[in-house]
């Protein structure tokens, strides 16, 4: 009996210590991938933050309103976020394709698949940083349309066109993303069409005394009433 | 040469039969049958009276007009004004039309007018507007002859208005303009003036017509080169201007003087930079009579489209003025229209603060020039306020107190314009 646990012991040490002497050399192999890595991932963050700052990228995720909203959520510049995840993207790729080299059942799958999905997530995060650009361009020239023309709700239209653009830049980030597919289209296909309803009954309703005024000036008497209040600037 | 790809085969042949001339008066045009006849006549009438022994020839650059406007042009005889003014030209008067696009741009019309005159070799290139209600025959006189006879360089003109006419060009142009470059240039955005073949092949060759607001406001720009490019410019005192009122959009109007002034800033800042101070300009002529009913206004209106505004439009201010301008703003705009006033230390700041905006994109630049448009009615708002019972002397004193202010604050545009923030 004693011989058979000294034997087992025996056996389960040797095969420890062969199967640390077979990791060993590919661990190590791994830590300096993912050291390799670290030092590409640095060299990759620097380049993308000097091409952002010469690109003046600040100036378009200002305007873009992205600005902002980092500042109220209390994270850095849009130039250094978008630089440190580049850093992470590319270190944490390294450290997958490092940890490949072990050779772990399973763990390739799940390496292969991360590297897949990274084409994907660099398409959804343009498609939202394109989103909030146009959102915010539509929703700031209508405003200023609307303020120009004398429009009396002129926030509510500009609100109105910021949501319904973000509800399509997300709808279509998550569709890229292939989280809940189905759903996000449900749920775009209901807001908009809440939206539209919304939209149409409020102007019609609230709107129609307007909608009377204004064909009533312009289809009778007040084409003259508008020359006179009008400036002649030249 | 991009005038020869501009110019179409048809009216370059045309350009080769009429040959050299002395003098060109280009017509920009488009849908402008209702106004455009006594224009003619009074061009016409003006040849004959002024230049009948010069060889002219009258352009019209049409930007896809649907009402037949080229064919009045061209089909304008000059009979009827040979039997009025028994006058006889001893040369051949050629009237040319030609399409220069379907819709209009007044930038293409006036490269398609001025690349005519260099063809043609024109010593003297006048243009005029086609909906010039008050247009004399002396008009042509005035513009042509300190170029033709004179050698001035441009003839730019000084109109007798109704007191409330003109008002973005006496709250804005003319003082930023007069600040900027040194220049008492009564009308820097001209619907008529006149220039030196000289300077027309130089201004065709300035990179302005690279610029999407320099082809949209190429009539300021071209004022702008010839006071900056040291050409000699002078003033003429015309007479009575009228506009049709009906047609007026002050975003647009804004866009096209505005947009392309704060555009010039951008290109010529080491000229303008190091001007201190401005100079008259040598202006021709007398000043007329003026025979024009008073303008009416709805002061109300202008009030609340300015207070909306500040109120509708403040997130887009914060990005364009400063705090101090913004809180002033803000006040102003919770006034009651008995006590409504916007000083013009306040608008000469505004505006420069928008202009060094406009520097550096902080937003859209079409839409910094846009947000401009409701804080200048708040300015014209109080400029007829301040007139209201005013002689047109007292309100000369008005205009000539804003651009002092504009000149006083010109080193503030410098400071706000270097600030990197």
């Amino acid at each position: 009996m004693r011989e058979i646990i000294i034997t087992e012991l025996t056996n389960a040490l040797q095969e420890l210590a062969r199967g640390f002497a077979h990791y060993l050399p590919r661990a190590v192999v791994m830590l300096i991938i993912a050291f390799i890595g670290w030092v590409i991932a640095y060299l990759l963050k620097v380049i993308v933050r000097g091409i952002l700052r010469v690109t003046k990228f600040s100036k378009l995720s200002e305007s873009a309103g992205a600005t902002a909203l980092l500042n109220q959520a209390a994270l850095p510049s849009s130039t250094e976020l978008l630089s440190r995840f580049v850093f992470w993207v590319a270190w944490v790729g390294f450290i997958l394709l490092g940890v490949s080299v072990l050779g772990i059942v399973g763990l390739e799958e799940y390496t292969s698949r991360f590297f897949l999905f990274l084409p994907r997530l660099f398409v959804a995060l343009v498609i939202l940083f394109l989103g909030s650009l146009a959102a915010s361009f539509f929703s700031r020239a209508a405003l200023l349309a609307a303020v120009n023309a004398n429009f009396r709700s002129s926030r509510l239209l500009s609100a109105s066109v910021r949501i319904i653009i973000s509800i399509f830049a997300l709808s279509m980030m998550f569709e890229v993303l292939g989280v809940a597919e189905q759903t996000m289209l449900m749920a775009f296909g209901t807001v908009f069409g809440a939206v539209m309803l919304g939209m149409a009954i409020a102007f019609g309703l609230g709107g129609k005394d307007l909608a009377r005024e204004f064909l009533e000036r312009r289809l009778a008497t007040g084409k003259k009433e508008e020359k006179e209040d009008e400036l002649s600037p030249l | 040469m991009a005038e020869e790809t501009l110019l179409t085969d048809d009216f370059l042949r045309q350009l080769i039969n009429v040959g050299e001339v002395d003098i060109l008066v280009g017509l920009p045009t488009h849908n402008n049958a209702k106004t455009i006849e006594p224009v003619l006549r009074a061009i016409q009438a003006g040849i004959l009276k002024c230049f009948p022994r010069e060889r002219v020839v009258i352009i019209n650059a049409d930007g896809g007009s649907q009402d037949g406007t080229p064919d009045l042009v061209t089909g304008a005889s000059i009979d009827d004004v040979w039997r009025a003014s028994k006058v006889y030209t001893l040369r051949t008067l050629h009237a040319i039309s030609t399409q220069y696009a379907r819709t209009p741009e007044p930038g293409t019309a006036l490269r398609t007018i001025l690349a005519a005159a260099d063809l043609l070799r024109a010593q003297t290139c006048v243009v005029v507007s086609p909906d010039s209600a008050t247009i004399e025959p002396d008009w042509l006189q005035r513009l042509a002859r300190p170029v033709y006879n004179d050698h001035f360089d441009m003839v730019s003109p000084v109109y007798r208005r109704q007191k409330f006419e003109g008002v973005l060009t006496r709250n804005l142009l003319y003082p930023m303009t007069r600040a900027i470059y040194g220049s008492r240039v009564r009308e820097p955005y001209a619907s008529e003036f006149a220039i030196s073949g000289r300077l027309a092949t130089d201004f065709l060759t300035n990179d302005v017509w690279n610029d999407e607001w320099g082809r949209t406001g190429a009539e300021i720009c071209l004022t702008i080169a010839a006071i900056i490019g040291k050409y000699r410019v002078c003033q003429s005192f015309l007479g009575t201007k009228a506009q049709d009122r009906s047609a007026s959009d002050l975003v647009a109007a804004m866009r096209r003087t505005v947009g392309a002034l704060f555009s010039s800033l951008d290109r010529t800042f080491p000229l303008w930079s190091t001007i201190a101070a401005s100079e008259t300009v040598p202006t021709l002529g007398t000043q007329s009579d003026l025979a024009l009913e008073p303008v009416k206004l709805d002061r109300e209106r202008l009030r609340e489209m300015f207070s909306t505004g500040v109120a509708q439009l403040e997130p887009v201010f914060r990005s364009i003025l400063s705090p101090s301008t913004l809180s002033e703003l803000q006040t102003i705009a919770a006034l009651d229209i008995n006590d409504f006033h916007y000083p013009a230390d306040l608008w000469a700041r505004t505006v420069f603060e928008f202009a060094a905006s406009y520097h550096k994109s902080v937003i859209s630049r079409d839409h910094i020039v846009q947000a401009l448009v409701p804080l200048f009615r708040g300015r014209a708002l109080a400029f007829l306020l301040e007139n209201q019972d005013d002689h047109d002397e007292n309100m000369e004193t008005t205009v000539e107190s804003l651009c002092g202010e504009f000149e006083r604050l010109k080193p503030y545009l410098l400071e706000v314009w270097a600030d990197r923030k």
